[in-house]
């Protein structure tokens, strides 16, 4: 079903831009917790690809190596087998991780700042940002006078601001109540159409990658692998009613049973 | 307030103790005759408060000083950790009153010998909170940052740093409190001035109310002391304290 490492991929001839993502045959263990006890297989051999400007949305029941992967995927882990091959990426991650002590516009901005630009500059590339966001008002507001959705706006912009062609989102919104989640996954398929990016979610809602992924991807338990990869042709803005969504979506709750 | 009230319930009822029980005044001074002692000897007290009160800053100053460089070494560094981890827990268990005697032998009577105990005991105090707040620094954060492409010296100034400064005030603010008892140690171990001295003097004077008001300016001058240490840190740190604003909607 894989192709080895070191044999040409057929995607690469006939695709003539580099995939954002190319993962082949990825292995990455975890020294065993107790001495004599095994090593943790977290990833046996997975292969996935993301086309520049396509959404992957990857599911997987809880530690079956999703965060694993996206870390590989930025550069934060090193395979112990297989090769990773990936494009800047700039992570989000499952809590908001913005900074208690700054503002909403010098939490968007942090990325800016770490590669060099000043204080004002970035405070103007992230204040236009967040207006389209809809935190008008909130600029200075802090994190702790955000709401769940706010904050994942901002970091969500912060995500953005790093410029990277590369989106991975780790579970950008399990932090959320079920009606403020969906929302922002509609605002994120808005905010995403608009700026289009390389995006590789990670997530356990079925539906959450429905609506968003161009594809899905279905990972089993741990040790982590692909046990079917679904295209989504639904037509955009999608609603996790619509009746391909639906039938989709007991195509990959059989893939997760299996 | 309402210590205000249990403070004044205190001072009423040792009054009236004093008056009704007829004690001697050298033995139990009334809070009416520490007042007047007080205002007797508003000057010498003085004099001899500000010389305790810049051991206790000056030495609170150069803990801080130490306390935040020996934090943020162990911090930045595992060896230096395991080096300088049992040096910093072994400090603390220097028994103050022994070794003050020692010190004052070493440098004499001024003021040398006070800053290094009040420093002594307060560096302890003051490392462990900024070590443990540059520790509890979320580890998704550090590699949020490195995804961002962040140097070391990046995330350190950009998020470690800021974080650790609500443990650097909470040692601070214990500081204050363990450096005046070590200022006044350091002072009955031999010295010329200062309250530590003038409470000694005092005593086999029959001037016990005078001893009593020295005792009562440095308490006031502990309290303030904190107190502003933790009014500065509600202006300089509102986002590390519990807020009564709402959260937007």
């Amino acid at each position: 079903m894989q192709t080895p490492v070191t044999a040409p991929r057929q995607a690469v001839a006939m695709e003539p831009r580099t995939p954002a993502v190319s993962l082949q045959d990825v292995v990455k263990r975890f020294a065993p917790v107790r001495r004599g006890a095994d090593a943790v297989v977290a990833l046996d051999g997975v292969s996935l690809e993301v086309a520049p400007g396509e959404i992957v949305a990857v599911v997987g029941p809880s530690g079956c190596g999703k965060t694993t992967l996206l870390e590989l995927v930025c550069g934060l882990t090193d395979a112990d087998a297989g090769s990773v091959q990936a494009a800047p990426a700039a992570l989000m991650a499952q809590s908001d991780l913005l900074l208690p002590w700054a503002s909403a516009l010098d939490n968007a901005a942090l990325a800016l700042r770490v590669a060099g630009e000043s204080r004002e500059a970035g405070r103007e590339r992230a204040g236009a940002l967040l207006q389209d966001f809809g935190i008008a008002g909130f600029e200075h507001a802090r994190p702790r006078e955000l709401s769940g959705g706010m904050r994942q706006r901002v970091a969500f912009a912060r995500t953005l601001l790093a410029g990277r062609p590369l989106l991975c989102l780790d579970e950008p919104f399990a932090s959320l109540d079920a009606l403020t989640r969906q929302e922002m996954q509609s605002w994120l398929a808005g905010a995403l159409s608009r700026d289009p990016r390389s995006v590789l979610l990670v997530t356990h809602d079925v539906e959450e990658a429905l609506v968003l992924g161009d594809r899905v991807v279905v990972l089993s338990p741990r040790p982590g692998r692909v046990v079917a990869t679904l295209g989504v042709d639904a037509p955009r803005p999608r609603r996790r009613t619509d009746p391909e969504l639906v039938a989709l979506r007991e195509r990959v709750f059989e893939e997760l049973r299996t | 307030m309402s210590a205000v009230l249990v403070l004044l319930a205190i001072v009423a009822g040792w009054e009236a103790y004093v008056r009704l029980s007829g004690i001697d005044n050298f033995i139990l001074p009334a809070p009416s005759a520490i007042a007047q002692a007080i205002d007797d000897d508003a000057a010498l007290l003085w004099s001899n408060f500000t010389v305790t009160a810049g051991e206790i800053a000056l030495g609170i100053g150069a803990a801080l000083a130490l306390g935040l460089a020996g934090a943020i070494a162990i911090h930045l560094s595992d060896t230096l950790r395991r080096a300088l981890y049992p040096l910093f827990v072994g400090s603390q268990t220097v028994p103050i009153p022994l070794i003050a005697p020692l010190l004052v032998v070493w440098f004499g009577f001024g003021l040398t010998p006070k800053i290094l105990i009040v420093a002594l005991v307060c560096f302890f105090p003051i490392v462990v909170p900024t070590a443990d707040a540059l520790r509890r620094v979320d580890p998704a954060l550090r590699k949020l940052m490195r995804t961002f492409g962040a140097s070391r010296w990046q995330t350190f100034r950009m998020v470690e740093a800021p974080a650790a400064l609500p443990g650097l005030f909470t040692g601070a603010k214990l500081s204050v409190a363990v450096g005046t008892i070590a200022a006044i140690l350091a002072e009955q171990a031999g010295s010329e001035e200062g309250i530590g001295h003038l409470v000694r003097q005092a005593l086999p004077q029959f001037e016990t109310a005078r001893a009593y008001a020295a005792v009562l300016m440095l308490s006031v001058f502990s309290i303030a002391l904190f107190s502003l240490l933790a009014l500065a840190e509600r202006r300089l740190l509102p986002w590390a304290h519990p807020s009564t604003k709402g959260t937007a909607p």
